[in-house]
């Protein structure tokens, strides 16, 4: 099997055709001129932006035990749409993936979808309950080797149990990605940002000391066991200042921030509309700012989506009393193209750091977020930089309809996504 | 007007002396022997009140059946809700059934505000979470109108537990819609979050210091303190609150004559409101009581009957 992609501007550095067979990439340059033999296929990628295929060290696909909401097959369409080739899948399904055999299962069924590699994220505490450790050893040594650790969804706030886990994962080079929360300064209830408008609405506050107090309890904790611990969905400016200062000390912590919470703001929830409910919640505008420049200058290493799947009737609830969570994986590209790219704040280069390569070091995914370079795995996602899309949230594949982005005009769509040399994507519909 | 009644923020200056003024032609209807009107024959009110009450709910009620409309009562705890139906599907159930108005009690903040997109009947917030309380502020300008007159210019003091309150978020955008000067005051733990800056573009005053905005003041509203409030640490002790914040007698005696006193009930007497205070000649408890039928009535009146009805 060979395919041909013409004219693809390779990170925005340079217009290349690409010459891919078995998977591989085995050819760059102007191919036409080099006497091409005949390829099974061809792409015209004219206009089009290759990128590595996108890593998302964070997703939500309910399956086992929401299928309604979402399937690991849903999931992973709604993936292949937004440009990925690898998803990190959270460990809170029912049941909790905080086994060798649950997490397996989820290796397999998304090997049996076949449209990205989904790995599966082991549960830090059995049940997510933050007490006794899960079988952190038994996961990584599975065939689904895990290596990313998370109780999302709850954060893991018992400081002794946190820094066990710490300690025990180095022995596999395991990290903690850590929802922050402490659960005292923001309960169950907390809903909305505390500030003026929480104090308006009279909506549960969640104030951003909250979140902070655990990103500095936790990076103190990396330093002092000399453990990897990576924070996820970082949504403060003062967390990005602690992970500033922990970065600049050598400790090993990294971070994630999603697309939301680089572009929608807290006074969308003035209107009392679930669809805008997600944990943490939406921050005022200067938390969005910083956390921008944060991911330009690298103190934010990814960009992770926290895909959260919902049926409709589990949103269709008082404000206070709704689920958590938002759709993601299909618009996370156009969105961060046009807050990032279209600012200038990245270039294509850079959203292929933040959207690839690093989430895949993160996550010890050896074949996603490589070069594009002879040798290498045939990830691509290609992106058409100028296409203006409107979001529809009836066109999704996701089975779930709670898009915060829905009629929103976003600057840059996915055109195209190989898995393998395989096109899973192309024109923008799944193959 | 607004087709619905969520938010003071629904009525304007115009709207709330409209409402006010019906709301003293249908008092007088209140102390006739026979108070029925048949303004809103052939209506129908449901009460859903998903959070306990007594006042609230049976003044609506009251209102309702005065002004000849159809009234149901469907409570919280016998509802679909409790057995673990979604708030859509219970309000667009009764909804199914043919109803002009829900007034609407619930715990959650905004549930009435949801339910006006779900629904096409005429939507009245009895009360939502901590957010807003409508009618009582409306019945508390009422009240303070009928002692003090316009209250254009007039001082009032909101005290209490600020944070839980849905009286106080009301009261403040009525009070400045009509154009009083108001200090709310509470220790720093029971003010809302974003208090500073929410004062300073609606333009209000915040103190600490309860001693300091008493003489000054026309009306002083007593808000009802949670005493569960203190195991979440927002206070000590009852005696540390009530030394602090207290309408005690000691601050009774310190009023002016003219000063009015407030409280939307039910009261904790001895912590946030000393006996002698709330029944003091100067304050209008009762009359608060009272105008809340009359007000509702009016509310009624304004959003549920038809175009040509007359009062």
């Amino acid at each position: 099997m060979s395919l041909l992609i013409k004219g693809a501007d390779l990170l925005g550095a340079g217009r290349k055709d690409l010459l891919i067979s078995d998977g591989v990439i085995t050819g760059i340059g102007s191919l036409k001129a080099a006497g091409m033999r005949t390829v099974d296929q061809t792409i015209d990628a004219n206009g089009l932006v290759a990128l590595p295929g996108l890593v998302d060290l964070h997703t939500h696909l309910r399956e086992p035990g929401r299928e309604d909401a979402e399937t690991i097959a849903s999931g992973s369409a709604a993936a292949a749409i937004g440009g990925f080739t690898a998803i990190l899948a959270m460990a809170n399904t029912t049941p909790v993936t905080d086994t060798a055999e649950a997490a397996e299962r989820i290796l397999d069924l998304g090997r049996l979808s076949g449209l990205v590699d989904v790995q599966p994220v082991g549960a830090v505490t059995k049940g997510l309950a933050g007490e006794e450790l899960a079988e952190l050893g038994l996961m990584a040594r599975s065939r689904a080797r895990v290596r990313v650790f998370s109780d999302d969804g709850r954060c893991v706030a018992d400081a002794r149990v946190m820094r066990r886990a710490l300690e025990y994962i180095r022995a596999f080079g395991g990290v903690v990605s850590e929802h922050a929360q402490d659960p005292k300064l923001a309960d169950h209830k907390a809903c909305c940002h505390e500030g003026e408008l929480s104090g308006r609405l009279g909506l549960p506050g969640w104030p951003s000391v909250a979140e902070e107090v655990i990103v500095a309890r936790d990076v103190m904790l990396a330093r002092h066991t000399g453990s990897r611990v990576h924070i996820a969905h970082v949504s403060t400016a003062g967390s990005v200042e602690v992970i500033r200062w922990a970065k600049a000390q050598g400790i090993s912590v990294t971070a994630e921030v999603t697309p939301h919470h680089l572009m929608l703001t807290t006074d969308l929830l003035a209107g009392y509309d679930p669809t805008f409910k997600v944990n943490p919640p939406l921050r005022p505008i200067e938390d969005v700012e910083a956390l921008r420049a944060a991911l330009a200058d690298g103190t934010i290493d990814a960009v992770a989506t926290d895909h959260a799947p919902h049926a409709r009737h589990d949103k269709e609830h008082t404000f206070d009393n709704a689920a958590f969570g938002m759709l993601g994986l299909e618009t996370a590209l156009s969105v961060i193209s046009d807050v990032m790219v279209g600012s200038d704040r990245l270039d294509w280069a850079g959203v292929a750091r933040v959207m690839s390569v690093q989430p895949a070091r993160i996550a010890g995914l050896a074949g996603h977020g490589r070069p594009i370079a002879v040798g290498e795995p045939a990830n691509l996602t290609l992106v058409d930089p100028s296409a203006v899309v409107t979001v529809d949230r009836e066109a999704s594949v996701s089975l779930s309809r709670n898009n915060p982005w829905h009629g929103r005009r976003l600057t840059g769509s996915v055109q195209a996504t190989l898995l393998r040399g395989v096109p899973t994507v192309l024109k923008g519909a799944l193959v | 007007m607004n087709r619905h009644l969520l938010s003071m923020n629904d009525l304007d200056r115009q709207d709330i002396l409209a409402i006010l003024g019906t709301a003293e032609s249908m008092h007088d209807v209140q102390r006739r022997e026979v108070k029925k009107l048949p303004t809103l024959r052939g209506r129908t009110v449901v009460n859903m009140f998903f959070e306990d009450s007594t006042r609230t709910r049976s003044s609506f009620e009251l209102a309702g059946k005065w002004l000849s409309a159809d009234v149901i009562n469907i409570s919280g705890k016998g509802s679909s809700t409790s057995k673990g139906e979604s708030l859509r599907d219970t309000v667009r159930t009764v909804a199914a059934m043919g109803v002009d108005g829900f007034v609407i009690r619930h715990g959650a903040s905004g549930a009435p505000h949801q339910v006006s997109e779900w629904v096409d009947a005429v939507v009245i917030n009895a009360g939502d979470g901590t957010h807003e309380h409508p009618t009582q502020a409306l019945l508390d300008a009422y009240s303070m109108r009928q002692r003090l007159g316009d209250l254009e210019g007039r001082h009032v003091a909101i005290v209490g537990d600020l944070t839980h309150s849905r009286v106080l978020r009301s009261n403040l955008i009525c009070l400045r819609t009509l154009g009083a000067h108001v200090t709310v005051v509470a220790p720093p733990t029971l003010m809302p979050s974003g208090i500073a800056t929410w004062a300073k573009s609606e333009g209000f005053d915040t103190s600490y210091d309860f001693d300091a905005v008493l003489p000054t003041v026309d009306a002083v509203m007593m808000l009802r303190v949670q005493r569960e409030r203190m195991s979440g640490g927002f206070f000590p002790t009852e005696r540390e609150y009530t030394v602090g914040y207290g309408l005690t007698r000691e601050r009774l005696r310190s009023l002016q004559e003219h000063t009015v006193i407030l409280h939307p009930g039910p009261m904790n007497r001895g912590l946030e409101i000393a006996t002698d205070a709330a029944d003091a000649a100067q304050s209008l408890v009762l009359d608060q009581v009272s105008a809340g039928v009359a007000v509702r009535m009016s509310v009624l009146y304004h959003l549920l009957a038809g175009e040509g009805t007359v009062a």
